[in-house]
């Protein structure tokens, strides 16, 4: 007898194209939030929104409805949207230069006013889309094209603990640093993704969710050290883990 | 709302309008002269189930529209000077994605902070934009408090029907002058969005609606598509005023609060003898070059009069040149701080008369 045991999810455009590097975590993240609104059964009212950077080609596959936002204007994009259209599912797919650096204004006062939206956050501590420069959340001795000879705290600072930050804010109703470094841990970070969906759901406020993925491309690493920089030396600064749960809480 | 005259402040008018217009959404942060604006909405649009947001910048608030409008409901922001300035880059990317929403900017002075006085220093500000690439912002300017309301109900007319972004240029006097106006049900039909608008992709392919476009071809033909909008914009949806042009020798031109008081002058100018008519472009942007192509063939002069250093004045000296007219362009302006009287505003028609028309003096006499 035939049994189905794995399909691509509806929310995944049948006629998708991947544009991703090979060995990049954003394929594996796309396809859990895909699961997880098919899961809610939530596609047909979901919007989403792009931002700038590799997530701006979300619509090449994501089957739902999709507004771009300029660069770090996803959040506020998304008030918007949510504010104007309340009965949707609203969610933005951001990275960590969009988000944490340019829009860590909206990111925050969005998540301030507890807006009922999902935030996805690819962390790859460095700008991907343009060729692996220094960003937010690049790692202290990281080399980078703009950090040659590694990131030095006293020339540019610290890497920026964002869920760290964005769980003490009174708005987001659920908080999670998840990776996708091995089936265990996917299995996980499915979860959390629906929990960030849920908090939405069920009104408790704004979901977020930090992934930490890999770039091999710019870290010249192969897949497989790429996933192992995540589990070593990024894990070690940004610890993996739900930060709050209110969803949870509620149940 | 049955129509009634009230004694209205012009930002409540402007306020009040949007309501009566169908605004679902209001963004806004904070800036004299325009705040009056966002005061009112913030406890209107709520007793209405309509959205308010206190945006945390200009910024966000902008792209709170961008949001709002792609989901097709009539969307707004208000704003002033040095803030308008931060919606820039919003303001390209709603025009790229042919986003339907109406920006209201009350002018004050600057560069940068200026102050709260009246000002016209925004005309390129809105008309030329700081945004990047090739678009515009369809601008209509208000001379009166009933204007605030007939134009705030046009506003959203033109953005929902042509889906881009139209611009309420007001200046601080008239958002702070207090007079009677009529105030009524929104005079014009509902435009259908749900052929484009985003509301989730049920029954139906999803949408994306976005300014990005890979393909060379295709974003050429976005901007061309974009800019046959604005033609027909200009072709459909034009208004402005003209007074006393026929027959006049010299016409001058003004927009919003100034040509209010430029008008007075032309009327005492009428008085005594001297042939003089106004022509105000009520609609800023698309430029009606033709029209001024137009009164320019008529006349033997024009005096451009505008409260900053000469900004409509370009677009008035390239409508008569793009037809090879020669009649002299006479300019009287000052920067933002102290409003022209009419009295002012006379002595200056009144030399110009004398030079171009009497031609009794050899130099520029300005």
């Amino acid at each position: 007898m035939e049994q189905l045991v794995y399909k691509k999810p509806d929310s995944i455009k049948d006629d998708f194209k991947i544009s991703f590097c090979p060995g990049c975590d954003h394929g594996t993240a796309v396809k859990l939030v895909a699961e997880v609104l098919d899961e809610l059964g939530v596609r047909e009212k979901t919007i989403g929104i792009a931002s700038v950077g590799c997530s701006v080609f979300s619509y090449d596959f994501f089957n739902v409805d999709i507004v771009e936002a300029p660069h770090g204007r996803s959040m506020a994009a998304a008030t918007g949207v949510k504010r104007s259209k309340p009965d949707k599912i609203v969610f933005t797919y951001q990275g960590d230069g969009d988000l944490a650096s340019i829009g860590l204004a909206e990111t925050i006062h969005a998540m301030t006013r507890g807006e009922k939206v999902t935030a996805i956050c690819i962390n790859n501590t460095t700008y991907g889309m343009t060729g692996g420069q220094a960003g937010p959340t690049t790692l202290i001795g990281q080399v980078t094209t703009t950090t040659t000879s590694g990131r030095k705290a006293e020339l540019s600072g610290y890497p920026l603990k964002i869920s760290e930050i964005l769980k003490e804010v009174d708005g987001t109703a659920y908080v999670a640093r998840v990776t996708l470094d091995s089936p265990a841990a996917i299995m996980n970070a499915k979860k959390c993704i629906k929990k960030a969906f849920e908090a939405q759901i069920k009104g408790l406020g704004t979901g977020f969710i930090e992934i930490l993925s890999t770039c091999p491309t710019n870290w010249k690493m192969t897949p497989q050290e790429a996933h192992a920089r995540v589990r070593g030396e990024m894990s070690e600064v940004f610890k993996p883990g739900v930060y709050k749960d209110k969803v949870s809480e509620a149940l | 709302m049955k129509r009634e005259k009230q004694l209205l402040k012009g930002n409540y008018a402007i306020a009040q309008a949007a309501v009566e217009a169908g605004c679902q959404s209001y963004f806004g942060y904070p800036i004299t002269p325009q705040s009056e604006i966002g005061e009112y909405l913030s406890t209107k649009m709520p007793e209405l189930g309509r959205a308010y947001v206190a945006a945390e910048s200009e910024v966000a608030a902008i792209n709170m529209v961008l949001g709002a409008g792609s989901t097709g409901v009539k969307a707004m922001t208000s704003s002033s000077s040095c803030a308008v300035a931060l919606m820039q880059e919003g303001l390209s990317f709603i025009a790229g994605d042919e986003i339907p929403c109406v920006l209201v900017s009350v002018m004050r002075g600057g560069p940068g902070l200026g102050y709260i006085y009246p000002s016209q220093g925004d005309y390129y500000q809105a008309t030329k934009g700081g945004g990047n690439g090739d678009y515009k912002i369809v601008t209509y300017a208000p001379a009166s408090v009933q204007e605030c309301v007939d134009l705030t109900y046009k506003c959203f007319y033109v953005s929902q029907k042509y889906r881009t972004p139209v611009c309420l240029l007001a200046d601080g006097m008239i958002g702070q002058t207090m007079e009677p106006a009529v105030i009524g049900e929104y005079p014009y039909e509902e435009i259908d969005q749900s052929d484009w608008a985003l509301d989730g992709a049920k029954d139906r392919k999803p949408r994306f609606i976005a300014s990005i476009e890979r393909e060379q071809e295709a974003l050429r033909k976005r901007v061309v598509k974009i800019f046959e909008k604005y033609n027909k914009i200009l072709e459909n949806e034009n208004i402005f005023e003209k007074y006393e042009t026929e027959g006049a020798k010299l016409v001058i031109t003004a927009f919003g609060s100034i040509a209010r008081i430029a008008k007075a002058a032309v009327k005492l100018a009428r008085k005594n003898g001297l042939k003089v008519g106004l022509f105000r472009p009520i609609m800023l942007n698309p430029f009606p070059e033709k029209l001024v192509a137009e009164i320019a063939q008529k006349v033997d002069g024009i005096l451009d009069i505008e409260l900053n250093c000469g900004q409509m004045l370009q677009d008035i000296k390239a409508s008569i040149a793009n037809c090879a007219l020669t009649i002299p362009v006479k300019f009287y302006g000052r920067p933002a701080g102290v409003m022209m009287t009419v009295e002012e505003i006379y002595k200056q028609i009144e030399n110009v008369y004398k030079e171009i028309v009497e031609k009794k003096y050899g130099t520029a006499c300005i």
